[in-house]
């Protein structure tokens, strides 16, 4: 595919003391009591070249990237809870790129070459794990239709590759390939540079490093208005006050349509939850993320053990988070079938996002009617994995106000035009 | 589990249900008077509130029939449930309805008959 993105200011040029196991040592004779503080919580200052809204993942790495790369360091973060208390944690940490247009190879490709050397980037341990991804057929039509996309896929040089029940099982020793269940497996394929990262770690790691540059990172401070003169954004009303801003960009997942209707944005987005359970913690068993979008499965094991599950959205919109019972439970039934030895496993935690779906299951990254005002959203269910490549295009299209040729397809205009990026099609889901 | 209150068949649970989602979206009948950008108010653009929904479900595995509700996306609350093609008669429902830019929108300006009159089509 395309060269490699542009990384810029490598490894906390600001002066932050970095982790190393020289630091670790160190730290030790103090009995850990001294290590310095991640990022600053400062005040927010009156006005800043630019604001991002959310400290989600994407929002953090969008700040992280103007500083990095564009060098825009008087901006700011504005995150109404804590950094990454939204969809950033609640997720069930897949990470691939095996989609199915060109469109979508592009940016979620991108995102993991970003993903690959991402923590030598921010000096934070990102427990980033190219374990494999495998997503399961379980009808002939799933197979058939699974290795045309393949295909598709291995055109635009992503790997990808199509594997018979009997290399599932050698794979995936835990798993059921008896033909007789209601869902056997008949097939899969894998894309073996996929895999998952510490989701808190990637809000924490982006946090750390910003602030290193001069990003000021304020939590606990919500956006209750954008003010606007006439065309033009003027800046953020928030729970701290008015701050100004020539350029505000809005990465709030769940919450875009609320922080639209703030400034007359309208957006295609349904808000919906999406949930996930961990079981308790069992000895290493699973080494692939698997994936079915019949049944709306994803598994996964943690560095902790737990089994990380997650289920389908739910049917209807809403704010709260936590989801509706008989969607996890539609999931496990047959969780357990395909994956016997998790019928004897308790689960610990069950937990909902409020995820931005869009109709068609591509995000969107645009300018609005309003001059200096952008929106990330749309990511839906399946943002995390496109964290760096969503926050890397973002701050190019804030810095320049123009967006770049990955970015350019996700317009909101293409909702007019009729070009959607259709993966609900092609991917069915996409976690 | 919601328990939700059907007009014809009284409270059952929400596995029974659909939800068609925002509700009172008209489709613009001068098609060819209108542009595309208003089109796409009518086809992609959503209502999406923090709070008062008004929204459409289906007893679809019950009497099969379509109502229309205005739910809290908050609480889950359903606080009317009216039958098609009629506005809410609560207080909250009806400000809900008055409040939906849907109201300002071209395409729904278009989806009177009355303009439709006047329209090129
Ligand atoms: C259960 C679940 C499983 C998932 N599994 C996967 C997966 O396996 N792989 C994958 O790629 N994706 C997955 N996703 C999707 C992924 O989590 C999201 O697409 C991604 O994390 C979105 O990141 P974000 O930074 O845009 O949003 P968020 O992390 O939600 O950040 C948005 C932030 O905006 C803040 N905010 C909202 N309103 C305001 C306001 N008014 N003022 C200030 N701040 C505000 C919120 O507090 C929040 O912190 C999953 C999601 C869920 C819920
Ligand atoms: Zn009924």
């Amino acid at each position: 595919m395309a060269e490699s993105p542009d990384r810029g200011a490598r490894r906390l040029p600001g002066g932050k003391p970095k982790y190393s196991i020289f630091s670790l040592l160190r730290n030790a004779r103090s009995y850990h009591q001294n290590w310095q503080r991640a990022w600053r919580s400062p005040e927010p200052k009156k006005s800043y070249d630019a604001i991002i809204i959310g400290g989600g993942g994407h929002g953090l790495a969008t700040a992280y990237y103007l500083a990095a790369v564009h060098r825009m360091t008087n901006i700011a973060v504005v995150e109404k809870g804590w950094l990454g208390g939204g969809n950033t944690g609640r997720n069930t940490t897949i990470i691939r790129s095996n989609y199915m247009w060109d469109e979508s190879a592009a940016i979620y490709d991108h995102a993991l070459k970003l993903w690959e050397g991402l923590t030598q980037d921010l000096n934070f341990n990102l427990m980033f794990s190219q374990r494999g991804v495998l997503t399961i057929a379980h009808s002939w039509h799933e197979l058939r239709e699974m290795s045309r996309r393949v295909h598709a896929i291995r055109l635009n040089g992503i790997d990808s590759d199509v594997l018979n029940p009997d290399q599932i099982k050698k794979l995936v020793p835990m798993i059921n390939i008896d033909p007789s269940i209601r869902y056997p497996v008949m097939g899969g394929f894998l894309q073996r540079r996929g895999g998952t990262a510490r989701h808190d770690a990637v809000a924490w790691g982006y946090a750390r490093a910003a602030d290193d540059l001069g990003v000021d990172i304020i939590q606990n401070c919500e956006v209750t208005g954008l003010r606007r003169k006439g065309n033009r954004i003027e800046g953020v009303e928030t729970t701290k006050g008015f701050i100004k801003a020539p350029k505000v960009g809005c990465v709030v997942a769940g919450h875009c349509s609320v922080l639209g209707a703030m400034a007359d944005v309208r957006l295609p987005i349904a808000s919906r939850p999406l949930q996930a359970l961990v079981s308790e913690p069992i000895k290493p068993e699973l080494d692939t993320v698997i994936m079915s979008n019949a049944v709306h499965m994803y598994i996964s094991q943690s560095d902790k053990g737990e089994m990380v599950l997650g289920a389908g959205v739910d049917k209807y919109n809403s704010y709260a988070q936590r989801g509706s019972f008989p969607v996890p439970e539609h999931m496990i039934a047959a969780a357990v079938e395909i994956f016997p030895i998790l019928s004897r496993l308790r689960m610990l935690r069950h937990w909902g996002g409020i995820v931005d779906t869009c109709p068609d299951a591509s995000p969107i990254i645009s300018k609005t009617d309003v001059k200096g005002l952008y929106f990330n959203c749309g990511w839906g269910t399946g943002g995390f994995k496109a964290t760096p490549g969503s926050g890397h295009v973002f701050a190019d299209l804030i810095a320049h106000d123009r967006p770049n040729k990955i970015a350019a397809p996700y317009a909101l205009d293409r909702f007019q035009t009729g070009l959607l990026i259709d993966e609900h099609g092609a991917a069915g889901v996409a976690h | 589990m919601l328990l939700i209150d059907c007009p014809h068949c009284g409270p059952r649970d929400e596995t029974e249900f659909s939800c068609g989602g925002e509700a009172h979206i008209a489709r613009p009948l001068a098609e060819n008077s209108i542009t595309d950008a208003e089109f796409a108010e009518y086809l992609f653009w959503r209502d999406n509130p923090k709070g008062v929904f008004l929204e459409r479900w289906c007893h679809d595995a019950g009497c099969r029939r379509w109502f229309n509700a205005a739910r809290d996306t908050v609480s889950h609350a359903f606080l009317e449930i009216y039958p098609m093609g009629s506005l809410p008669k609560t207080d909250a429902g009806k400000a809900a309805y008055a409040g939906s830019w849907r109201r300002k929108t071209a395409s729904e300006a278009a989806a009177k008959p009355s303009s439709a009159k006047g329209g090129k089509a």
